[in-house]
């Protein structure tokens, strides 16, 4: 299997502010991708480099095995939806559709028309005129149609309400489904994404912070609970990710690729939005912290 | 691609079409009466020798669709206002290249037709509407004989600032990815570099030729001097007028010498031996007496600016380079063009990431 989005020491750099430092991930194909991380953390700037409409200040980065927006072909392998959604507001929706058929040679106009049509759009509505959920729906359906074979959305679901935001994860599944599409998702809340994703990548402070299979992630941290003791004496396979002290309880989010042997700990499962909670507070606390990330690799 | 941008601009194009047939349908009916009434009146009269009536009649027809000239000066400008600076700065701003650039089509691509259709409909408006008012002016401008004087709204030159304008409207989007600023930046550049090129380069890019005469005093009451530029072929562009002594230093323009107290040729008279030429000295030869006739008085003040080797040169660009400038000037404007649209490829392909 290829791989969906390989990156090594990518960084981006804005005047004098890095965006993305050092990030190295390498996710497999056919997956779906949470692209998780606090506002501000360079999600856009990593979606915006695997797209292309970034080059890179430091470091590589490929997707499906080739540097991003090379040429046509490539630019027909890859989907794509801004956070802000933009369309053409002088153009109507079925003018965006066409536009869609003349720059596309795998365009799928029946499947475009079809969702418009679902998703109950005018076609001569101007796209000017459409609700924020509505514009999302057409960019998404237009990159959708196109038939990429990687697709990125930025915060898609941020302007979809509840029932649309259900029906768009939907579609979405049924579209991995059929085609074999890599997904890529980025939202500031991974309970957006927890139901449909099988990845995941806790982007903070510009840094990757944590990558890796959902399950084998869920598998390997726990919250250990039990009598005060200095995190520095655990075990050395033990990595601290979180620490919460009381007078005489200690608090500890871990990660442990064996089981926890110790009796003295009371072991609970950690759900996946604590587990990104963990490594937000990490790189809160210790913005130079990320040795987590070679390890997870591989 | 081609397409796009077609969906994008058409409105603006047809509507700037209609707008250019619809001055092209007053032109052309307007336009033959023009040459008509120039037959029959400017035509016979100057066969005779004064027209000065015939022409000022002529001259005061259709004064509304003369003013056709003064608009094709700004249509340049507001073809890079309004169609080059927002061509990639509206793309930016509202983010709509996130989108385009997304399709399976390159951006160098998107930039090239973009570039193209506009750019060519921008040339080809400008062109057709020099076309126009150039076809339609000929028996105005003939009566005028005055060529450089409507340079700038004749010929060819307006296509070349129309391509100018547009890709420094482009590039300026490109720089400033603001629409509004990116406007406002296109229209002070344009009209700095129109008037640097009109003022400082169209005037010395050819040598100018220069014609020298004696001073000419003016006879009796008359006040103007007799005017030197009429011994040249009609239509020069006459760049200075400037009064010489016989050393060769600038004393004054326009046939006048500077003296302190006024403009013109003035004498001081104070009795037949002491009259004294002002800004130059006591003429060297004799006046006559207070009461010969004013003949005489003229004879003599000639003879002393003749003496003093008082000229006036005349420093201008003949009606006979009139295409040659025209030519050049379209190709600088051309060439700054090609260059911003090189600028503007290499902007998006490496600085816009």
């Amino acid at each position: 299997m290829t791989t969906a989005l390989t990156a090594t020491g990518l960084g981006k750099q804005y005047r004098r502010r890095w965006a993305l430092s050092d990030c190295t991930i390498d996710v497999p194909a056919g997956r779906v991708v949470a692209l998780v991380g606090p506002n501000g953390a360079g999600k856009t700037t990593l979606l915006h480099l695997a797209v292309g409409i970034l080059s890179p200040t430091t470091g590589t980065i490929e997707v499906l095995g080739r540097p991003p927006s090379d040429d046509a072909e490539q630019l027909a392998r890859v989907g794509f939806v801004a956070q802000d959604t933009p369309v053409y507001s002088g153009l109507s929706v079925a003018d965006h559709l066409h536009l869609g058929e003349w720059l596309n040679p795998r365009w799928d106009q029946g499947l475009a028309r079809r969702r418009i049509n679902e998703l109950g759009l005018d076609p001569g509505q101007r796209a000017g005129k459409l609700s924020g959920g509505q514009r999302a729906q057409l960019a998404l359906t237009m990159a959708i149609a196109k038939r990429p074979e990687l697709l990125v959305l930025d915060e898609p679901v941020a302007s979809l309400d509840p029932l649309a935001r259900r029906e768009f994860l939907q579609l979405l599944m049924a579209s991995i489904a059929e085609d074999q599409l890599s997904i890529v998702l980025s939202s500031h809340l991974v309970g957006d994404l927890e139901r449909v994703c099988d990845y995941l990548i806790v982007l903070a402070s510009s840094r990757v912070q944590v990558a890796g299979d959902v399950e084998e992630l869920l598998s390997t941290h726990r919250r250990l609970i039990g009598p005060r003791r200095d995190p520095r004496t655990l075990p050395s396979d033990h990595d601290v990710i979180e620490e919460d002290h009381t007078d005489v309880q200690s608090t500890l989010v871990v990660r442990c690729d064996g089981p926890i042997l110790d009796p003295a700990w009371r072991v609970e499962e950690l759900s996946l939005e604590d587990l990104v909670l963990a490594y937000m507070g990490r790189a809160r606390h210790h913005p130079g912290v990320n040795q987590q990330r070679l390890s997870v690799l591989g | 691609m081609i397409r796009l941008t077609w969906r994008q601009f058409r409105l603006q194009a047809v509507a700037t079409f209609g707008l250019l047939a619809v001055v092209a349908v007053m032109l052309a009916v307007t336009g033959p009466q023009l040459v008509h009434l120039y037959d029959s009146t400017v035509k016979p009269c100057k066969a005779q020798g004064d027209c000065s009536a015939a022409t000022a009649a002529f001259l005061s027809h259709d004064r509304l669709l003369q003013g056709l000239g003064d608009v094709l000066v700004v249509v340049p400008g507001l073809i890079g206002v309004f169609w080059g600076a927002p061509l990639v700065a509206r793309e930016l701003e509202t983010g709509t290249y996130k989108l385009v650039w997304l399709q399976s089509t390159t951006r160098r691509r998107w930039l090239a037709m973009k570039l193209a259709l506009v750019g060519v409909v921008s040339v080809v408006v400008a062109g057709l509407f020099s076309l126009m008012v150039t076809w339609w002016s000929s028996p105005i401008d003939r009566v005028n004989a005055a060529p450089f004087a409507v340079f700038d709204e004749r010929g060819i030159v307006p296509i070349a600032y129309a391509a100018f304008a547009f890709a420094l409207g482009v590039t300026t989007g490109v720089l400033i990815r603001r629409t509004v600023p990116a406007m406002v930046v296109t229209l002070g550049v344009f009209a700095a570099v129109r008037v640097a090129i009109t003022s400082w380069v169209r005037p010395r890019i050819l040598a100018p030729l220069h014609f020298t005469t004696g001073l000419q005093v003016p006879h009796g009451n008359e006040i103007a001097n007799p005017n030197p530029a009429a011994a040249l072929k009609s239509g020069a562009w006459i760049l200075s007028n400037q009064t010489i002594n016989g050393a060769g230093r600038v004393i004054g323009q326009g046939g006048a010498i500077n003296s302190g107290h006024g403009t013109g040729v003035g004498f001081n008279y104070t009795g037949p031996a002491r009259t004294v030429l002002q800004g130059v000295g006591s003429c060297p030869n004799k006046f006559p007496s207070q009461s010969a006739p004013v003949a005489v008085f003229d004879r003599a003040a000639q003879l002393c600016v003749d003496r003093f080797h008082i000229r006036q040169v005349l420093t201008y660009q003949p009606a006979s380079r009139y295409w040659t400038l025209q030519w050049i000037e379209a190709a600088i404007f051309v060439a700054l063009a090609l260059a911003l649209i090189g600028v503007t490829f290499w902007w998006v392909r490496n600085r816009l990431t």
